[in-house]
């Protein structure tokens, strides 16, 4: 641990502290409630989204028990919605696996990358003193409790909530009659998802502004550190991807509620009820969801990448390998993004030959991927590694993303998607992408910037017992899936046994639950270790890593105004181990020194 | 002790490549792998899933082996001196961009004659059976003595689906109410069923014998239990159960020109 220096450049006073405030109860609320400050309201939400986080997982544990040992009374949580002394019943399954997918993807990893992280780095390690909308930006935050509240209340509506599987595929999603779930449960839903949007694209306004605005002097983009490039092209893909939504979403509603006809066909009966006009067609939806989901996919992926490149930089105290190409394997994998949303739908009874197109793009998006890969192994390689429970998690970032990347392949291949599609193959694909992948980045990113958060430092030993545990469990869970999916084992199923084909598969999968119980009771540690440390853990100073971007320069916690100087950036973020250095780091806001000859000019910048 | 650590991790990253590839190899041994393929075209998607096999393999093993290596070797209490101060190469980028694309070009395009076998180069015939799956349940219906479907003398029938072996079969599929997913494990077939739209699906069987047919669309609470069969039999054998049941489902109909009670 360092002890802080203020850098050269800083003023000899100190702004003095703001006059007390004669209210305490508004000074309160408008401190910590209602505050416009970009750090409370990062840490707002990441109270929040973690929050969801736990309720996520106790949905995800409900739907392993049932698919490992179906029909059988549910421990300690079957009490809690008391089905027939516990058991859970079919369409229970099914609003079980499409609340823990949509709290998953809408009220956790997009809000904890973008909301929290991104609301709290961004002006930090741009070096300015807020966002460039701070009202707005308190908005974003409360314009997710509506959806919280929406998403939250469904459960207990008649017909239980939505149930027609997180893509809300019509007409089971558009007819009532169809399924309970498609009652008060997906008006809700649909209401819930309209305002995680608005959230999400007044987030997204916010950033691409004061990144392009209020970066501090001498901080051109290229000297911007990865978390902030991969936030800026997140919240492009975020503001061009999320209208379709909106709008899908409100068509949606319009056939539910208004009688209007997209996406139900002539004629289209379900369980003897009519809805609608007709003359609309299911698939449109289809296009329009994936043409927003699967940029979101990316969105869920692509600050994670920054701030693990971030991560892996300190820790391995070595320059980021290939900071360019970093950056354009981002910006290519967000324009690539736009152009493969077909490929969730080669089954679907699209045009085969526009298959084809789609198959081309999406398996050429394996390719930033793969550059992105072998950088952070560039980066790791000749470095001086530091086993920190944060770099821990970071390189098994690294580690699960291989796995995830490349068994997207097999979906990718047109041909192999027949027999794979909807099975457990593409279940172990987007687990080792977005929990093995982002949840394992987004535990990195606790742990690095707790310290800036809260003024402390988490248990290190304990980080990496969390760390272990987590590993090993998540491998478990969802290592095994890949296999089961090539059995053919099919994902949503409540009960799979009564096929020839899947009877044999029941001690695989109870093998896996388990695992995911481990997986779930070890985020207990986790728990622990975050709040004790809080308030106990040893005091961080200003830069506890020995790290060089601009957030290590403030007072950790920073206060309001994040900075007590100008930070004035002199180079990029990422010159660690400078030969002919006394310490091992340059800040970006150290004075300017005298650089040694670089082997490649060209990288250099 | 500080070693012991860096031992500890490195060999942690080591077993995912390890336990990854035992894992792989011994799925087939205790049956948990690609389940008996009976159709024509499945010997290529299957040959295409073991060539992506093989080839993500072969780059999941380097890169996660090259990961433990320098985790294991540049661990900050054995390696000697600072870091290597570089911030990339040129020469690198290059090639590891430029030989992926080629690879990844290259599979994009082997892929696509196969999937025009299975999905665009329609057999020219009637089709032999209509598929109609509703909720939840999949509903047949097959052409009568006339060979036309639509006609007032066809056959209907319930989640038993029989079919002629060695030949190509052609099925219209459709939709009553909400999506599914017209799935036979053992035939490498998968189409959605969307109302609105008449798809067609073509496979031919090798062998006889008895299959699941699996729904794999979420269709509602019911979705598990959409189970069908679908029995493959010569085709003089097909021939006579078509007959047999034309005659049990006429023998429940009244007698020609009189008139319901």
């Amino acid at each position: 641990m360092s002890t802080a220096t203020i850098p050269a450049g800083a003023p000899a006073t100190l702004p003095s502290k703001p006059a007390p405030r004669s209210r305490p109860v508004a000074a309160f609320l408008s401190t910590y409630v209602f505050s416009k400050d970009h750090k409370v309201i990062g840490l707002q939400f990441l109270f929040s989204t973690l929050l969801w986080f736990l309720i996520g997982g106790l949905l995800a544990l409900a739907v392993r028990w049932q698919v490992a040992w179906p029909w059988s009374d549910v421990p300690v949580l079957g009490k809690l919605f008391a089905q027939e002394g516990g058991q859970m019943s079919p369409e229970f399954y099914t609003m079980l696996f499409t609340m823990h997918a949509t709290v998953m993807i809408f009220l956790v990893i997009i809000p904890i990358l973008a909301g929290a992280f991104g609301n709290f780095l961004i002006p930090l390690m741009i070096g300015a003193d807020d966002m460039a909308f701070p009202t707005l930006n308190m908005l974003s935050y409360w314009f997710m409790w509506p959806a919280f509240i929406a998403f939250g209340a469904s459960f207990f509506v008649e017909g239980g909530a939505a149930a027609g599987g997180w893509t809300s595929y019509p007409p089971l999603s558009t007819n009532p009659a169809s399924s309970p779930g498609s009652g008060m449960g997906q008006t809700l839903w649909l209401v819930g998802l309209t305002f995680v949007g608005v959230s999400s694209m007044l987030g997204s306004v916010n950033y691409m502004t004061t990144i392009i605005l209020m970066r501090a002097p001498g901080m051109t983009m290229f000297r911007l550190p990865m978390t902030i490039w991969a936030m800026f092209i997140t919240a492009v893909l975020q503001a061009f991807a999320l209208p379709v939504l909106t709008a899908a979403g409100f068509m949606q509603l319009g056939d539910r509620m208004l009688g209007t006809g997209f996406f139900s066909p002539e004629g289209n009966v379900v369980n003897n009820a009519m809805v609608g006009a007709g003359g609309g067609q299911p698939l449109l939806w289809q296009h329009l969801f994936w043409f927003y989901s699967h940029p979101a996919v990316y969105i869920m992926i692509l600050p994670a990448m920054g701030m693990v490149s971030d991560i892996m930089t300190t820790f391995a105290r070595k320059p980021l390998f290939g900071y360019r190409p970093m950056v354009y394997s981002i910006a290519g994998i967000a324009g690539l993004g736009f152009i493969v949303w077909g490929h969730h739908m080669f089954m679907s009874g699209m045009n085969p030959a526009l298959g084809i197109t789609f198959m081309v793009s999406t398996i050429m998006i394996a390719l930033p991927s793969a550059v992105k890969t072998f950088n952070w192994l560039g980066t790791l390689w000749g470095g001086r590694i530091q086993f920190t429970t944060a770099m821990l998690f970071a390189m098994s970032f690294v580690s699960m993303f291989i796995i995830g990347g490349l068994s997207g392949i097999f979906m990718a291949a047109t041909p192999v998607d027949i027999f794979i599609h909807d099975t457990y193959f593409i279940v172990a694909h987007f687990h080792y992408v977005l929990f093995a992948g982002t949840a394992m980045g987004v535990w990195a990113g606790i742990y690095y910037w707790f310290p800036k958060m809260f003024g402390r430092t988490m248990n290190e030993f304990w980080g990496k017992v969390h760390f272990f545990l987590t590993f090993v469990f998540l491998n478990g869970t969802f290592f095994t899936m890949h296999i089961l999916g090539a059995v053919g084992f099919p994902r949503r199923l409540a009960d799979a046994y009564h096929y020839e084909t899947f009877h044999h598969l029941q001690p695989m999968n109870a093998f896996m639950t388990w695992c995911a119980i481990g997986m779930v009771a070890s985020q207990a540690i986790f728990a622990v270790n975050f709040f004790w440390s809080m308030f106990f853990g040893p005091v961080a100073g200003r830069n506890p890593w020995n790290a060089n971007t601009l957030e290590w320069t403030a007072p950790s916690p920073p206060g309001h105004g994040n900075f007590d100087f100008q930070p004035v950036v002199h180079r990029g973020p990422y010159e660690f181990s400078v030969p002919g250095m006394e310490k091992d780091h340059l800040m970006q806001t150290d004075p300017p020194v005298a650089m040694p000859a670089v082997a490649h000019p060209a990288m250099a910048h | 002790m500080k070693r012991f650590a860096g031992i500890f991790w490195s060999l942690l990253f080591l077993a995912v490549p390890v336990l990854g590839v035992a894992v792989f190899a011994v799925a087939p041994s205790i049956d948990v792998w690609l389940p008996k393929d009976v159709s024509e075209h499945g010997s290529q998607i299957d040959g295409l899933f073991y060539f992506i096999l093989a080839l993500t393999g072969v780059v999941f093993i380097a890169t996660e082996l090259l990961l433990f290596w320098f985790i294991w070797k540049y661990d900050e209490s054995i390696a000697k001196g600072p870091a290597t101060y570089i911030h990339g190469s040129h020469t690198l980028e290059v090639v590891w961009t430029i030989i992926p694309a080629v690879v990844l070009l290259f599979l994009a395009i082997y892929q696509m004659n196969t999937w025009a076998d299975v999905k665009m180069r329609r057999p020219v015939m009637a089709p032999t059976v209509e598929v109609v799956a509703r909720q939840f349940e999949w509903r047949l219906r097959y052409p009568g003595r006339d060979g036309q479907l639509g006609t007032p003398d066809d056959l209907f029938l319930v989640n038993d689906l029989h079919l002629p072996v060695d030949e190509d079969v052609l099925v219209q599929l459709k939709s009553m109410d909400v999506l599914h997913s017209f799935f036979l494990p053992n035939l490498r077939v998968k189409q959605d069923a969307v109302p609105g739209m008449k798809i067609p699906v073509w496979f031919k069987a090798k062998e006889t014998g008895e299959y699941d047919l699996v729904c794999a669309e979420l269709c509602g609470w019911g979705h598990y239990k959409m189970k069908g069969r679908v029995t493959f039999v010569t085709r003089p054998e097909f021939d006579a159960w078509l007959e047999r049941m034309y005659l049990e489902q006429e023998a429940t109909q009244p007698e020609n020109g009189e008139a319901m009670p």
